[in-house]
């Protein structure tokens, strides 16, 4: 899976977390999880559980840490993706 | 196994929790008996005492999320969730409840908590309270973190 395709699978784990619809059709690795999609921080918990579903991976705390920001998650999920394969 | 109250960190007016009675790693049960002189009554509603929602969700918080998640953290797993001291305080992140009915002054609720997860420092649990004659009061998925106080 290449970083487009999980970019758009992405969007879909995202959804039901932000309000800013609009925003989340535009996302690039650059948008930040709470500062531009307005997530509840606690919530970054609940995107990894259901990311870890969605892509049949398991996120530890260290790489957890790390996803503040869209490019970030691609980074860790083709990382655990490859890892798997 | 109400050891476990010495941890909390609420006081007096704010504590609605009388007494633990099942506690293990995937849940918690326990009962607060609402007291007839509490602050809420006099103003909600005058001549017509009813505990508020507000009241009801903090219970079943208290109950379900704090208790449980001190246990969690104290009894070990604390790569998950990291130590509380001090320093630090419970905080409710989300909660959807349903009422179901009025809670009155002198009842006594059970409030029963199943945990969903605790991970990366959160605790999510699906809570329910009923009533002394096992009537369904309200209903809820709750969730709460462990914040350091800013100082």
């Amino acid at each position: 899976m290449d970083r487009k395709e999980i970019l758009s699978e992405l969007k879909k784990v995202l959804a039901p977390y932000t309000e800013s619809k609009e925003m989340l059709a535009g996302i690039n690795e650059e948008t930040d999880l709470i500062k531009d999609l307005k997530i509840n921080s606690a919530n970054l918990v609940d995107i990894i559980i259901d990311a870890e579903a969605q892509y049949n991976i398991e996120i530890d705390f260290d790489a957890a840490e790390k996803m503040y920001n869209v490019g970030n998650c691609i980074d860790v999920i083709s990382e655990k993706i490859n890892k798997t394969a | 196994m109400n050891d476990i109250l010495n941890y909390l960190p609420y006081k007096s007016s704010f504590l609605f929790v009388d007494d633990i009675t099942s506690l293990d790693e995937n849940g918690v049960t326990g009962n607060y008996t609402l007291k007839r002189d509490a602050f809420f009554y006099e103003d909600h509603f005058p001549g017509n005492p009813v505990t508020p929602g507000v009241i009801i969700t903090e219970i079943m918080a208290q109950i379900g999320l704090v208790v449980l998640g001190i246990y969690l953290m104290v009894s070990g797993s604390k790569q998950e969730g990291g130590a509380m001291d001090e320093n630090s305080f419970p905080l409710l992140t989300s909660t959807n409840v349903e009422f179901f009915k009025m809670v009155l002054p002198g009842e006594k609720v059970v409030v029963t908590s199943k945990k969903q997860y605790f991970r990366f420092g959160k605790l999510k649990c699906l809570v329910e309270m009923h009533n002394a004659v096992g009537e369904l009061v309200a209903k809820g998925v709750f969730s709460g973190i462990i914040k350091n106080a800013i100082k």
